[in-house]
């Protein structure tokens, strides 16, 4: 390396500590560390994964909604994961990757997503229960993702969090009918919530000593709180939320602990999570297959759109 | 128009949307290509919200729609039928929604009434259906050799369920006659776009003519309703 170039280098990172330091965005012509660069496209394209498997465990439940309304707000629900898919591979694709790239990684098993999703969907409860706590991680997750570093990313979030607070929302609201509705209905709500809690706390990732990435995304200011401190601000909004549901939270070491100003809980089954984050989970094998098989059925389909844009001097899509 | 006619209209044509929804809603997570998931969902979204304000016209629409057994449902049996291949769907999406904006067109230009109302707010979203169909339908019959001959097989395939979108719906002052021989020019054109033929097997057998409209189906229209029914009918009066 000549003397120039490495001078470039320093004023490069100089100005881009610079510019992290003073909560400026980054965009993506900006000069970037190939660190930070190859963090977010793994973060943002798990991400994007995360919201097209996660489409599966609640479609299953479309053709069988109990009441027209109630399929109308799941439809749009699962449309809507179907669109932040979208906008977070395009916020990828500002990296210098490309969204077949990265689906080929998530078809191959070489990049992941959101455990969660690797969860069955037994009952209509399941739907309620995911849209309250599943999407109530999400968004305790997303909302400092606002103000990420990474321009792109930051803004993509902020459109993706005002849906998903509505469809948890709505989620809550689901769960409310179920638990004042009928004696069954009140028992499938709390066998949903029984089911979903701890793989929802399991959400926000390792405890903080022994997650990876951790230390160096909060320095590059992609990640603003620890997993931990998430994980607790989600069990402080769920635990009120759970009483005016009527409904239980399945840990017997709940409880409030005036000295923290916080909920002390339970411990979580941390083999089980790296047990479904190794494809051990119960849906694993099942998700990746629908996900492949989709795209593989799909090829001809994808194959004719290009050619006929070829022929027709379209912009190829 | 007599409050049965009326009644009568509003729940042929609001099983179908409420039918051909649900057959797109089975689409979700299977599509090819991540925007056909929210095109296919958005459509299955507008025809839902059709069917509710049919339905509500009718009656109570979650009862209509969960606990009337199959013979009870008017829609046409080219709504019921199964998704198939992507070609299936977007050959059952350009035959059904080219028949919806030319009769919706027709019955919000008439003017009065609830069905006009309806039909004038929703003939924006199928002349939507409509152009998704066609590009589809360009694209798969003009695309390659492999998806021309799905297009082609999927068109033929579908061909003898249309004739029963022309048989008069009481309560509807329709011309059926030019409402057909408009379908005609239009689905003419865009297959003779797309390279492909006009399927040339009959349009109305005894059976299918106008069968759906008098409560008889085919055989996958029952499992399809025990599906969506299900839930709902084990809960008796419960709400959701």
């Amino acid at each position: 390396m000549t003397a120039v170039t490495a001078d470039t280098q320093e004023a490069h990172e100089a100005a881009f500590d610079a510019a992290v330091a003073a909560d400026e965005r980054i965009e993506p012509r900006d000069w970037m560390p190939e660190a930070y660069r190859a963090t977010l496209v793994r973060q943002i394209a798990q991400h994007a994964h995360s919201e097209i498997i996660g489409m599966q465990p609640e479609a299953n439940w479309i053709t069988r909604a109990p009441s027209l309304r109630r399929k109308a707000i799941l439809m749009a629900k699962v449309q809507d994961e179907a669109g932040h898919g979208l906008y977070l591979y395009s916020a990828a694709e500002t990296l210098g990757t490309s969204r077949d790239e990265l689906l080929d990684k998530l078809h191959s098993g070489r990049q992941k997503y959101s455990s969660i999703f690797n969860y069955p969907t037994l009952t209509w409860a399941d739907v309620g229960a995911i849209g309250w706590l599943v999407d109530g991680a999400a968004i305790t997750n997303q909302v400092p993702l606002c103000r990420c570093s990474y321009g792109p990313y930051a803004r993509a979030m902020v459109r993706v969090c005002k849906e998903e607070s509505f469809h948890q929302r709505q989620g809550y609201e689901s769960l409310l009918a179920l638990s004042r509705g009928t004696p069954e209905q009140h028992a499938m709500a709390q066998d949903a919530v029984d089911r979903w809690w701890w793989p929802s706390l399991m959400m926000f990732g390792p405890p903080d000593d022994e997650s990876a990435h951790s230390a160096q995304s909060m320095a590059w200011k992609i990640k603003r709180h620890s997993n931990d401190e998430l994980r607790q601000r989600f069990v402080d909004i769920c635990v009120p939320q759970a009483e005016a549901l009527g409904l239980t939270l399945p840990d017997p070491d709940l409880k409030w602990n005036e000295e923290r100003g916080h909920h002390d809980f339970g411990p979580i089954d941390w083999t089980e999570f790296r047990d479904v984050l190794k494809g051990n989970g119960p849906c694993n094998e099942q998700r990746i297959t629908q996900r492949r098989r989709a795209h593989e059925e799909g090829a001809w389909v994808r194959e004719a759109a290009a050619a006929y844009a070829a022929k027709h001097g379209e912009a190829n899509s | 128009m007599t409050a049965t006619a009326h009644t009568a209209a509003a729940l042929a044509l609001g099983d179908d949307a409420l039918v051909l929804s649900h057959r797109l809603g089975e689409w979700a997570g299977h599509a090819p290509v991540l925007e056909e998931e929210v095109a296919l969902a958005n459509i299955a979204l507008d025809l839902l919200g059709q069917a509710r304000v049919l339905l509500s016209l009718v009656g109570d629409e979650d009862e209509l729609a969960y606990l009337r057994e199959e013979r009870a449902f008017r829609n046409v049996q080219l709504v019921e039928q199964p998704n198939g291949d992507f070609a299936h769907t977007i050959a059952r999406q350009l035959y059904f929604s080219t028949y919806q904006r030319l009769l919706y067109g027709r019955l919000a230009a008439a003017g009065a009434g609830d069905l006009a109302g309806l039909a004038a707010k929703a003939v924006k979203e199928v002349a939507y259906h409509q152009d998704h169909a066609e590009q589809w339908t360009l694209r798969l019959g003009d695309g390659t050799p492999e998806s021309h001959d799905r297009m082609r097989q999927a068109c033929t395939a579908l061909w003898r369920f249309t004739g029963e979108l022309f048989q008069p719906v009481a309560g509807l002052d329709v011309d059926w006659q030019e409402l057909e021989s408009d379908w005609l020019a239009s689905v003419t054109a865009v297959l003779e776009r797309a390279t492909l033929t006009v399927p040339d097997g009959p349009r109305t057998g005894a059976w299918s003519a106008g069968a759906g409209r008098q409560g008889l189906h085919t055989e996958s229209f029952g499992r399809m309703l025990a599906e969506m029914q299900h839930l709902h009918r084990s809960h008796p009066g419960a709400s959701w």
